[in-house]
């Protein structure tokens, strides 16, 4: 009686058929994120160096060492997918697909020796299922570099300097203030205060929700940072809610210039640098 | 998560011009492993920090300067080891404020704010072990 | 034996640390600096340390120190350059300097101790070049 491992070599293209078949057939197909060749060559490949490597020994040994060329290329494909935005099902359907077709083979070839078939059959099961969860893990670490990413954009995007004038910088900030991002945002306004060497540096903080007494030290130590380095920062967006929770907490901001608006602030700021700002006389005759 | 170790270097820290060698090796260990400028900066000043407790209070000792890793993440771990009087208020020590010698009394707790892990086991008569972590991105 | 240069500029005096400091090196500057202020009578001290990348408790106490001690011979002391990651690290270490003067770059410290001293000691101030209140 020919034994799985001998059968799936001798019907590799015929594994490859059924495979591709199912595929193509399924709903979820997403030929719009990859190609059929493209979908074509990956099939290939895996199934070649899934019969190239089993043998009659590792099919009970799912954990073999023997597979890990089988691992690496499910990881790289799964990976991709991740990236390429296929979902959890579409990328578990690949693999899964594969089984019904090595089921189908097989049972071709063993229909007449259920007790070998069943036997069989539990063991592919276990082995394939095996690439499955493999498949999951590397699925969401590709998700998680894909989210990692993002969060380092999002925390880049979400604090521009900006030159308001010619010594003055303002850092209007939004969204809560955690500690890691008070890391950002105080290095990128201490780097631009070197870059434009600016005497004044203006932290916004009108778009950040809440300001509790840890958020208030966050933005203690970057007034102190800023006053080490030798220029000046002021605060401005207070709310009146935020100055009432400042109050409540005892939080001490009595040795840092606080504004309520972004314009004020800046007015602080071209007075401390003696500039003045004024309407001119006799607009009105331009045509 | 399990920290495995990557690669291991031991200095014996005796005299002040040692510590200058001890910032050098420390620094390129985590530039080798991408650290930030800032966390770098902190990772120095905390070795200095603590090898100049080292020098001042255990007359010396050995450095163990480690690249670690735990999974995605590497970092930098110092052991700071001495054979002198030991702490013996370890609570007292890590006080804000508290001091024996000519600091400013901000040595210990300043420095545990500087990295992410910080343990300092002591024991009076036999010496002082202080072991630190920083990572890469933390 | 290593040695921190001290510079007169007119009525200031300059330091530019160029080195990694270690503890020794730190004390002698503090002692040499006062006794420059006191056979110079300077009536400002400028300490450059835009190429320091490490200033820990022990230094910074030293930069405190001499701050004071100037203080006590009538001379202001300004720190100019300090790096954004050491500025960092001070904070966070609980360090913030008070009573040090600071600034961006060797020129704005000198314009920032000639405003300073400018009420004291005018007519001296008449042999620079360059005007007090620009």
């Amino acid at each position: 009686m020919p034994q799985a491992a001998e059968v799936f070599k001798n019907k590799q293209s015929v594994i490859l058929e059924l495979w591709m078949k199912n595929q193509l057939s399924d709903i979820g197909l997403r030929d719009d994120l990859m190609s059929n060749e493209d979908l074509r060559v990956q099939s290939e490949e895996l199934v070649d160096v899934l019969v190239s490597n089993l043998t009659e020994a590792n099919l009970n040994d799912p954990q073999s060492m023997d597979f890990e060329p089988v691992l690496e290329i499910l990881a790289g494909i799964s990976v991709s997918r991740a990236k390429q935005g296929f979902s959890p099902r579409e990328t578990g359907a690949f693999v899964f697909s594969l089984k019904e077709a090595l089921f189908e083979v097989l049972q071709n070839e063993l229909q007449n020796d259920v007790a070998t078939l069943y036997e069989q059959t539990l063991k592919i099961s276990r082995l394939v299922d095996n690439f499955s969860t493999v498949t999951f893990e590397t699925f969401i670490r590709g998700r998680e570099e894909v989210i990692l990413r993002q969060t380092d954009e999002i925390a880049e995007i979400s604090t521009p300097v900006i030159r308001v004038w010619d010594g003055i910088l303002a850092l209007p900030i939004i969204g809560t203030l955690d500690s890691a991002r008070t890391q950002v945002v105080m290095e990128s306004l201490l780097q631009e205060i070197v870059e434009t060497s600016s005497s004044i540096a203006i932290l916004d903080i009108s778009g950040v929700p809440a300001v509790d007494s840890l958020v208030a030290q966050h933005l203690i130590k970057a007034v102190s940072a800023t006053r080490l380095m030798g220029a000046e920062c002021i605060i401005s967006g207070i709310r009146p809610e935020i100055a009432q929770t400042i109050v409540h907490l005892g939080i001490d901001l009595s040795n840092i210039v606080t504004k309520a608006s972004l314009a004020s602030a800046l007015k602080f700021a071209f007075n401390t640098m003696r500039l003045e700002v004024r309407k001119k006389a006799g607009v009105s005759a331009e045509k | 998560m399990t920290i495995l170790p990557l690669a291991k270097d031991i200095l014996k820290v005796y005299k002040e011009q040692d510590v200058v060698l001890l910032r050098n090796r420390v620094k390129e260990r985590a530039v080798k492993i991408k650290m930030g400028l800032v966390n770098q900066t902190k990772l120095i000043t905390a070795a200095s920090e603590l090898v100049r407790n080292m020098l001042r209070y255990g007359g010396g000792g050995e450095v163990v300067v480690e690249v670690i890793t735990r999974g995605r993440d590497n970092g930098v771990r110092l052991v700071f080891k001495d054979q002198g009087p030991g702490i013996p208020d370890i609570k007292k020590a890590m006080a804000d404020g508290f001091s024996t010698g000519r600091s400013l009394g901000l040595g210990l707790p300043g420095t545990k704010r500087l990295v992410n892990e910080f343990d300092l086991k002591s024991e009076v008569g036999k010496g002082t072990t202080v072991t630190i972590i920083k990572w890469a991105n933390g | 034996m290593d040695r921190i240069p001290i510079l007169k500029m007119g009525h200031f005096l300059l330091v530019t640390i160029q080195v990694d400091l270690y503890d020794r090196l730190a004390m002698d500057l503090e002692s040499d600096l006062i006794r420059m202020v006191n056979k110079t009578g300077a009536k400002g001290v400028l300490i450059d340390i835009s190429a320091v990348s490490i200033v820990d408790s022990f230094m910074g106490r030293i930069i405190g120190n001499i701050a004071s001690m100037s203080k006590l011979l009538d001379a202001e002391t300004v720190v100019v350059g300090m790096q954004p990651a050491v500025a960092i690290t001070l904070v966070e270490l609980g360090l913030d300097l008070p009573g040090v003067h600071t600034a961006l770059n060797v020129e704005k410290g000198m314009d920032l101790l000639k405003g300073m001293i400018v009420a004291d000691d005018v007519e001296e101030l008449e042999e620079d070049d360059d005007t007090a209140l620009s």
